[in-house]
C-alpha cells in the first residue's frame, strides 16, 4: 500500500478506525483537538459513533460503558484532561475493560502550556489513579509508530482485557509524516462473554464491576491482576537498542527526544565517541533486561527526557548501581537540542563532570 | 544532502501550503519528510511558520535550531527571526516585495525575490508564496518541480486542479527570479 501524509493526530484517527474502533468519546484540547476533529468527521463514515462529552471524566465513563458492552472504544486527550481520565482509567483497570487511551503530553503541573513535554511518564507508567493496577503503555516515536501501535493498542486492550495507553509528547500529534497502513498481524483474541451485551433469556447476567467488599474476594481478584501483569511482563516489553556492547555512553531516550538524541550520537560518532542507545517503546513494561548488555567500556548512561528527570528513574533500576546515570532534559515545553545533547555525551565519555 | 527549510511569513501568506507541498512532494520521491507547525499562542495577524526536512536518511530531530540549510521569508518579522536559525552559508529567500531592508548576517546566501509584484504579473497575489517555493527549488533542488505539481493535487483535491497551470506558471517564474 501506498504511503501518505499525515498529521499525527488525525493519524491516530484514521489508525483506531481501520482497528476496528467503533467508538470514541472526547473533549478537545490542545495539542491533541484534531483527534475528535478528524474522528467526528471519520468515524460515523465507517459505522461508529463520535460523541463530544460534557467533559473528560464523562468522556472516561462512556468509555467504561462501550468497553464494557464489549466494543472497541477510545478516548484522547492531553496531560491535564488526561488527570481528569484517573478515576476512570482505574475503574477500567479494576473493571478489566478493554479501552483505548491517547495522551498527546503537553507541559505541566496544573494547566501547564500547550507545548510538547514528556512529564506524565510517572502517571503513565506508576498509575495516575488509585489501587494496584497497570496499563500497558506505547511511546511512539514517528507517525509511522504512531499508526502501528494504536493498532496493535486495540488488539493487545482485547486480549488482556486492560486499558492501554500511548503516550507521545505533543510534537507527534503536530508534525506531518510519510505513513503507511498495513494491515496488522492478526491474532487470536478470547471470545468477550464477559461483556454486558444482554443475556438474551439464554444465559445468566454478567456483572462488569470493580467492586468487591470482601477484603479475601479483592485479594483473590489483586492476585489475578498480578499474575495477568506478569504475563505482560515477559510478553510485551519493546525497545529499539544499538551499540550497547562497546559503547562508552549510551543514552536512553524515548518519544521525539529519542530521534534528537540520535541526531546527536551521529554527531557524536563522527567525534570518535562510542555511542550506543536504549529506546523504550513500552514505557511498563520497561525493558529492564537490555541494561545487561552494556559493555564493560561505558563510563555512564544519559538520560534525556522532556520532564525534570521521571524516566531517569528506571533507568536507575535497569542499570543497578553498576553506573553512574545522567540526566539531561527540557521542561515547560521546550524541547531539547542535539548540541546540549552532544556536549553532555562529550562530558560522561571524558569522564569529567 | 539533508534540506532543512523553515517557512515563515504572516497568516494567511500560504505558508503551511507550500510547506506541505513541499513534505509531499519529497514523499513522492521517496525521500524521508516531516513537516512541523509551529503552534502555540499566536496573535491574530501575528507570524506563521513551518519547518520541512527533507532527507535521503531517516529524520532526527523535526525542529529547526540554529541547523536550518535555508529559509524562506515573506515578511520582515520572519527574515529578523528566522535569519538566526540558519547555518552558516544558509539559503534566504527574501521576500523584497515586503521586506526593505537587509539580514543582519552577512555569512547567508540571500537571494532576494519580488515575490508579490511577480504573482501581480500573473494576475494572481495569491501565488506569491509558489513564487517563493519556485526560488527556493532554484537554489536548493530539494525536490523536483514536477514532483510539487504531482504533489499540488494530492494536497488540495482535484477539485483545484484547475488551478495547476498557475501554479505552475508561479514555480517557474520564482525559478527564474532566483537564477543569478
Amino acid at each position: 500500500m501506498s504511503k501518505i501524509l499525515m498529521k499525527g493526530n488525525e493519524a491516530v484517527g484514521a489508525a483506531a478506525i481501520k482497528a476496528g474502533c467503533k467508538y470514541f468519546f472526547g473533549y478537545p484540547i490542545t495539542p491533541s483537538s484534531e483527534i475528535p476533529e478528524y474522528i467526528s468527521r471519520k468515524l460515523p463514515e465507517a459505522g461508529g459513533v463520535f460523541l463530544q462529552a460534557e467533559s473528560e471524566i464523562a468522556a472516561i465513563n462512556m468509555v467504561y460503558g462501550a468497553g464494557g458492552a464489549g466494543a472497541r472504544v477510545m478516548t484522547a486527550s492531553s496531560s491535564p484532561g488526561i488527570s481528569l481520565k484517573q478515576e476512570g482509567i482505574t475503574y477500567c483497570a479494576g473493571a478489566e475493560i478493554p479501552c483505548v487511551i491517547v495522551n498527546m503530553m503537553r507541559g505541566g503541573p496544573g494547566l501547564g502550556s500547550i507545548q510538547p513535554s514528556q512529564a506524565d511518564y510517572y502517571q503513565s507508567t506508576r498509575g495516575g489513579g488509585n489501587g494496584d493496577y497497570r496499563t500497558l503503555c506505547y511511546a511512539p516515536s514517528s507517525i509511522q509508530e504512531l499508526v502501528d501501535y494504536i493498532m496493535l493498542a486495540f488488539d493487545k486492550a482485547d486480549y488482556y482485557r486492560n486499558p492501554v495507553l500511548i503516550a507521545a509528547d505533543g510534537m507527534i500529534g503536530q508534525i506531518m509524516e510519510a505513513v503507511e497502513f498495513k494491515e496488522p498481524e492478526p491474532i487470536e483474541l478470547p471470545p468477550k462473554d464477559w461483556a454486558t451485551t444482554g443475556t438474551g433469556g439464554k444465559r445468566k447476567p454478567v456483572i462488569v464491576n470493580s467492586l468487591y467488599l470482601q477484603a479475601e474476594e479483592l485479594q483473590e481478584h489483586n492476585k489475578n491482576l498480578e499474575k495477568k501483569y506478569k504475563v505482560m511482563e515477559e510478553n510485551e516489553v519493546r525497545y529499539e537498542a544499538f551499540g550497547l556492547e562497546d559503547a562508552e555512553v549510551v543514552c536512553v531516550a524515548y518519544g521525539t527526544t529519542s530521534r534528537i538524541v540520535k541526531t546527536a550520537i551521529k554527531q557524536a560518532q563522527a567525534k570518535g565517541i562510542k555511542v550506543g542507545m536504549i529506546r523504550p517503546i513500552t514505557l511498563w513494561p520497561y525493558p529492564y533486561d537490555i541494561y545487561k548488555q552494556i559493555g564493560p567500556n561505558a563510563k555512564g548512561i544519559l538520560g534525556v527526557e522532556m520532564s525534570l528527570g521521571q524516566l531517569t528513574d528506571d533507568i536507575k533500576i535497569g542499570i543497578a548501581g553498576r553506573l553512574p546515570v545522567y540526566f539531561n532534559g527540557t521542561q515547560g515545553g521546550m524541547v531539547p537540542t542535539p548540541g546540549s545533547i552532544l556536549a553532555e555525551i562529550e562530558k560522561i565519555a571524558g569522564g569529567t563532570k | 544532502m539533508e534540506q532543512k527549510v523553515i517557512m515563515a511569513g504572516f497568516g494567511g501568506q500560504g505558508i503551511m501550503a507550500i510547506g506541505r507541498l513541499l513534505a509531499y512532494a519529497g514523499m513522492l520521491e521517496d525521500k524521508n519528510v516531516t513537516w512541523m507547525p509551529s503552534y502555540g499562542p499566536e496573535m491574530r495577524g501575528g507570524t506563521a511558520n513551518c519547518a520541512v526536512v527533507v532527507s535521503e536518511e531517516e529524520v532526527g530531530s523535526p525542529l529547526i535550531s540554529k541547523d536550518g540549510t535555508a529559509a524562506i521569508v515573506m515578511n520582515l518579522p520572519s527574515m529578523i527571526k528566522f535569519e538566526q536559525e540558519l547555518i552558516p552559508d544558509g539559503k534566504l529567500i527574501v521576500n523584497k516585495s515586503l521586506i526593505d531592508i537587509e539580514p543582519t548576517r552577512n555569512d547567508l546566501d540571500v537571494y532576494y525575490i519580488p515575490a508579490n509584484e511577480l504573482a501581480l504579473e500573473l494576475g494572481n497575489s495569491k501565488v506569491a508564496n509558489m513564487i517563493m517555493l519556485g526560488a527556493y527549488l532554484e537554489v536548493t533542488k530539494a525536490v523536483d518541480i514536477e514532483s510539487v505539481l504531482k504533489a499540488f493535487v494530492k494536497v488540495f483535491g482535484e477539485n483545484k486542479s484547475d488551478l495547476l497551470p498557475l501554479n505552475k506558471e508561479a514555480l517557474i517564474k520564482g525559478a527564474e527570479a532566483a537564477k543569478k
